[in-house]
Order: structure tokens, then C-alpha cells, then sequence
């Protein structure tokens, strides 16, 4: 934990200094990590939403257990589902990642909530998040923070 | 008790992932569409009153004569709401001056935390031809029933979050009901059911 808590604080600091690295992909053995962004959130109350894409290209499935972030104080996996027109939020415990196939955490779909804020996520900033995946272990990846009206990472080199 | 039915239902579809969400659209539009029973009250007859985001009463009959577009939500939604109120920006800002023809709104399932001045802070990160409505709970209540979208207050540990109808409701200026846009539909089709709207007001 005290590591993690250390190259959390590393990556903060390095990133407050070079703040354009959101749109990098980050590798994590087979998995790449891509496009990680969150809204920007009118104060602290409200949760927040965070956003990514995760491509495996390995032979073996994997899945995403967890997210953690100084940002915020309950961050959660959760997925919209809309039945007979209904939106609701449940809880998911884990977002499979299978073998040779990418899963986009994206509006309307999975998501991770931030929950408890600990600071205003101001646009063009970006905060770092730990990703804990089952079989690849933990990466922590930049996220960016894009306007409230945002809809993707805004990479533009991307997007199809 | 129906919409704890669905919540419950909506609730225990989280093993089913991806086909229950694909499913959801289907059935909403169904349901929504063709069951006459299920069909929003014409804007004319709809009797609920609330208060916009600048603080102005405002009853349903004032509507009539302009296309109207409703959405139920609330702005401690961290997902499905900002998507949709991002989704409508933009159709706005496809449709041009056009859009300056319609009434727009979002109403609040959630009045206990959104006050017209919440409401008004939320909106002004999109298209300012979007009003936002709240009021008493037993008036939203009432705007639900006649439109008839539902809503349901979700507890989470130290908090809570609601469960609310996703799509988009769209009147002819005549405050018929002039059919859904579903949670996740093309933007061109959604563009196409607006102008279509408009069309209808104009001739």
C-alpha cells in the first residue's frame, strides 16, 4: 500500500510538471490503457464519472477489479443499464477484460463513479488513478479532466 | 408498486450486461410507442405546476404552440444525465436558430437537492436554451405520472441516487405527443424525429 501510495504521489508530482500525457496509452503486460478521462465537476459533492479504454491483446482474460484515486474517497465500478427505459446504476463488482478484445468504460455504459471528491476537478487538469486489474496487478494511468459537456477523452489522434 | 418492480428488475438485469441494455431501448420504445395506455398525457391536459431554473412558475399550457422537448433528470447524476444533456447541445447546435422554436427542459427527480439555483449553476456548462424545472415533490411527482416517465430514490450508504426514464420526450406544437428519443440513439435519427417536430409547427 505504501508503495502505492508513493508512486501515486510520484506520478502527481511528475504530472503537475508535464500535464499533457492523458491521451498516452499506458501498457500494463498485455493490457494497453487508453483515453482515461472524468468530467469536471461543479464542486465537491456531486460524484463524478471516469472514462477509459482497455485493449488486451494477450491470450489470456483478464478483468478489472478495481479503481482507486487521491481525488476521490469512494471510487466504485458501476454500470448504466436502462430497462424498459429506466436508467439505473448498479454496482459492478468486476468488468471482465477478456482475451484479445478491447472494453471502453464509456457514457451511458460501465464507468467508474468518484464518489466523496477530495478537490474540484477543474477542466484541462488531470489527476492520476490507479487501475487494479486481477491477473495484470495495479497501473495508474492520467486522466484527463474535459469539460462538463464532454463525451470522450477528446484524442484526437483516437478517434475513427 | 409498479416502479419498484422495475427497479428491482432493473436491479437483478445487472448479469445480463450488454443484452440488457440492448433489450432496454427496444422495449422502451415499444412500450412507449404503441400501448396506448403508456402514452405521456397531451401537454394540454397536463396540470402540474414548477419553478424554472430563474426562479418563474410555469404550468404545461404555456407550452403549446412551440415544439417541446422533455427530459427527466438530476444533476447529481454522474453518468446518463451529462451524457443526455451533452447529446441534446448538440442536437441544438445542429438544428441552429431552428431550435430557438422549442421549448426545452430538463426536470429534476431529485428536488431535495436541486433548487432553481442549482439547477441554474448545472446548466449553464450547456446549451442555455435548456431550462431546467423543479418544485415540490408531489408536483414532480405529478409531471412524472402525466408523462408517464418514472423515478425512484435509490439509498447508498451515506447518500443516494435515483433511478429515472432515460429518453427524451418530444411534443408537436400542438402538445400532442410526437414520439421518443431512446437513451443511446443515433444522433442523425434523433435529429431527423426534432426537425420532424418542426416541420409540424412550421406548416
Amino acid at each position: 500500500m505504501n508503495t502505492m501510495k508513493y508512486l501515486l504521489t510520484a506520478l502527481l508530482l511528475s504530472l503537475s510538471a508535464t500535464p499533457v500525457l492523458a491521451c498516452e496509452t499506458v501498457q500494463l503486460s498485455s493490457l494497453e490503457i487508453s483515453e482515461a478521462w472524468s468530467r469536471a465537476s461543479i464542486g465537491m459533492a456531486r460524484p463524478s464519472a471516469f472514462y477509459v479504454t482497455i485493449r488486451n491483446t494477450g491470450v489470456k482474460d483478464d478483468a478489472l477489479a478495481g479503481i482507486a484515486t487521491p481525488v476521490s474517497g469512494k471510487p466504485m465500478l458501476h454500470e448504466t443499464v436502462v430497462k424498459d427505459g429506466v436508467a439505473s446504476m448498479p454496482h459492478a463488482t468486476a468488468i471482465p477484460v477478456p482475451a484479445d478484445s478491447t472494453v471502453q468504460l464509456e457514457p451511458g455504459g460501465y464507468h467508474g463513479m468518484l464518489m466523496g471528491l477530495t478537490q474540484v476537478l477543474k477542466e484541462g487538469e488531470t489527476f492520476p488513478l490507479t487501475l487494479t486489474f486481477r491477473e495484470a496487478g495495479d497501473v495508474t494511468v492520467p486522466v484527463a479532466i474535459r469539460g462538463m459537456g464532454a463525451k470522450d477523452a477528446g484524442c484526437v489522434d483516437k478517434k475513427d | 408498486m409498479r416502479r419498484r418492480t422495475l427497479l428491482v428488475a432493473g436491479a437483478s438485469g445487472v448479469g445480463a450486461l450488454a443484452f440488457t441494455l440492448g433489450l432496454g431501448w427496444w422495449q422502451s420504445r415499444d412500450s412507449l410507442q404503441t400501448g396506448s395506455a403508456l402514452m405521456p398525457l397531451r401537454i394540454g391536459k397536463m396540470s402540474f405546476t414548477l419553478t424554472n431554473h430563474h426562479g418563474v412558475t410555469v404550468s404545461p399550457s404555456e407550452w403549446i404552440g412551440r415544439p417541446t422537448i422533455v427530459f427527466f433528470g438530476f444533476t447529481w447524476c454522474p453518468d446518463v444525465c451529462p451524457t443526455t444533456l451533452s447529446d441534446i447541445s448538440l442536437w441544438l447546435q445542429d438544428l441552429g436558430p431552428d431550435a430557438d422554436r422549442m421549448n426545452i427542459f430538463l426536470v429534476s427527480v431529485d428536488p431535495e437537492r436541486d433548487t432553481p439555483q442549482v439547477l441554474a449553476d448545472y446548466l449553464s456548462n450547456f446549451d442555455p436554451r435548456i431550462t431546467g424545472l423543479t418544485g415540490s415533490p408531489a408536483e414532480i411527482k405529478r409531471a412524472a405520472d402525466e408523462f408517464r416517465a418514472t423515478f425512484e430514490k435509490v439509498p447508498r450508504e451515506d447518500d443516494y441516487t435515483m433511478d429515472h426514464t432515460a429518453g427524451v420526450f418530444l411534443f408537436r406544437a400542438n402538445g400532442r405527443f410526437g414520439g421518443i428519443i431512446d437513451y443511446h440513439e443515433d444522433r442523425r435519427v434523433a435529429l431527423l424525429k426534432i426537425q420532424r417536430l418542426l416541420m409540424k409547427a412550421a406548416s
